[in-house]
């Protein structure tokens, strides 16, 4: 098997990273109907910086991101700051071995991060005394991880060596 | 041996380090938030940070509404024009009878000597988006304190009351809807004047009147409007409508449940009423000193007289 690192890609852009951050808050600020079953692309995003730019995103950028997250959102200050290290710091540990797998493989790491992140939340909001808001909780994340796929294509766009222009 | 890597590989320290130093961070950001409230100007901050985002987040609807608006059909405008001429007869006929009822209360509120009932001044607002958080029902308006808003005012939509303000920034604030397990506000039931308090009842989006007696006098259909009692809510304003009375021979409450009126989770535009004219003055500070030199005084005099009446707690 070909570990899909192995396509050589052009060096990533630095306004590629923070455009997608961007795009990224910019679609988890949108009027959604019931946030328990939408993902949250601010984290996809992340995980997928961390594992493929292990060098250049990590938890310091979780962490920022976590507190813009938190205060827009008007949430206790450092709850998806917490969650968002704790993805952070699974996404480049596992990242070696993230890269290996094929998507498909990859999605299920990514869902298994994802879960950890959102029980990370759970955990958080408990203590402070919410009440635990049912079961639909987990589909954010699964659908997040069946979105790895898309994220993958989209944001290495930018770097593929192709003969046609970049569609982005 | 030495284990540490040339200086040319080094990546800072360890993961789990950072993990570590960020995680603390977090933890104690929490606390002080939670406890303290210290780093609300932080917040602040960093809410106007965001706001250039969320404000082109709610772009794609606005583009939505227009594109649709559009293509509407000549008969769906001639439908919809129809329908609303026909509320504004049957709201002006209301609003007449209103009139009608205001001066005449008026006047028997001079009569009887109770204080002049002040105007609410009212700001409209649009609902920018939900806090991404689905233990809060909480949701955004796009004024903040650049426009006026205050904490604690009441906020409603065209059917009832949605919620209350809860933190304002400089550009929007932030409502904690009816439905925040947390919320509550003071009702009273149209038919009969009975006074409650309506608690929300978090994820069901439902509301629960707590502490009424098992043979409280309740039944399905009963609007619920605010009591006023509070001061920060004007009375009459439509909250909810009971659903279900649950009585329990073993319990000593009965289970109330509501179903808010307003949209508290839909519709897009609501109604700020700026409420601080209407609100008592806060018990002042030396009030509560004296009431406190009172009661000392009075402990003190019964102190005094205790050994000389001392069989009277016996009888």
């Amino acid at each position: 098997m070909i570990p899909s690192s192995s396509q050589i890609l052009m060096p990533v852009r630095m306004s590629t990273i923070i455009g997608s951050f961007v795009l990224a808050l910019f679609l988890n600020y949108l009027p959604w109907r019931d946030l328990r079953l939408v993902p949250d692309f601010v984290a996809l995003v992340l995980a997928f910086w961390c594992v493929r730019q292990p060098r250049l995103v990590g938890l310091g950028v979780g962490w920022s991101l976590g507190l813009l997250a938190d205060a827009g959102n008007g949430v206790l200050l450092g709850q998806h700051a917490l969650a968002y290290s704790l993805l952070a710091f699974l996404s480049v540990w596992l990242s070696r071995r993230i890269l290996w797998f094929g998507t498909m493989l990859q999605s299920l790491h990514i869902a298994l991060i994802l879960l950890v992140t959102q029980a990370a939340v759970l955990v958080v909001r408990l203590g402070a005394g919410d009440a635990f808001p049912g079961w639909p909780l987990v589909v954010g994340p699964l659908g997040g991880a069946l979105l790895w796929p898309v994220v993958t294509w989209l944001l290495l766009l930018p770097q593929r060596r192709n003969d046609r222009e970049p569609a982005i | 041996m030495d284990h540490t890597p040339p200086p040319f590989f080094k990546r800072g320290p360890a993961p789990l380090v950072r993990l570590f130093f960020f995680a603390s961070l977090s933890v104690a950001l929490l606390v002080i938030d939670a406890r303290f409230r210290y780093v609300d100007g932080l917040r602040t901050w960093l809410a106007l940070a965001a706001y250039p985002i969320q404000r082109a987040a709610t772009w794609p609807i606005d583009v939505a509404t227009t594109i649709g608006g559009y293509f509407s059909t000549q008969a769906n405008l001639i439908q919809e024009n129809e329908r609303l001429r026909a509320q504004v007869l049957a709201n002006m006929q209301d609003a007449q009878r209103y009139h009608a009822l205001q001066t005449e209360t008026a006047e028997l509120k001079r009569l009887i000597g109770a204080a002049e009932k002040s105007e609410v001044q009212t700001t409209p607002a649009e609902i920018l988006y939900l806090a991404r958080d689905p233990y809060a029902h909480k949701v955004f308006i796009d004024r903040g304190s650049v426009h006026g808003i205050r904490p604690g005012s009441p906020v409603t939509d065209d059917t009832g009351v949605v919620g209350q303000v809860t933190r304002v920034h400089a550009l929007l604030s932030e409502v904690t809807l009816l439905s925040n397990p947390d919320q509550a506000i003071p009702v009273e039931v149209v038919r009969n004047g009975l006074r409650a308090v309506a608690f929300g009842g978090g994820v069901s989006g439902m509301l629960e009147l707590r502490y009424m007696g098992a043979n409280v006098e309740v039944q399905n259909g009963d609007k619920l409007v605010t009591s006023g009692i509070d001061g920060t809510y004007p009375p009459g304003l439509a909250v909810a409508t009971v659903v279900r009375v649950e009585r329990d021979l073993e319990r000593s409450f009965a289970r109330v449940i509501c179903q808010p009126l307003a949209g508290i989770d839909r519709g897009r535009y609501v109604l700020v009423l700026n409420n601080e004219a209407g609100r008592p003055p806060r018990p002042e500070e030396t009030q509560a000193k004296e009431r406190r030199a009172d009661k000392t005084r009075r402990s003190k005099a019964r102190d005094k007289q205790g050994p000389e009446k001392g069989g009277d707690d016996s009888q």
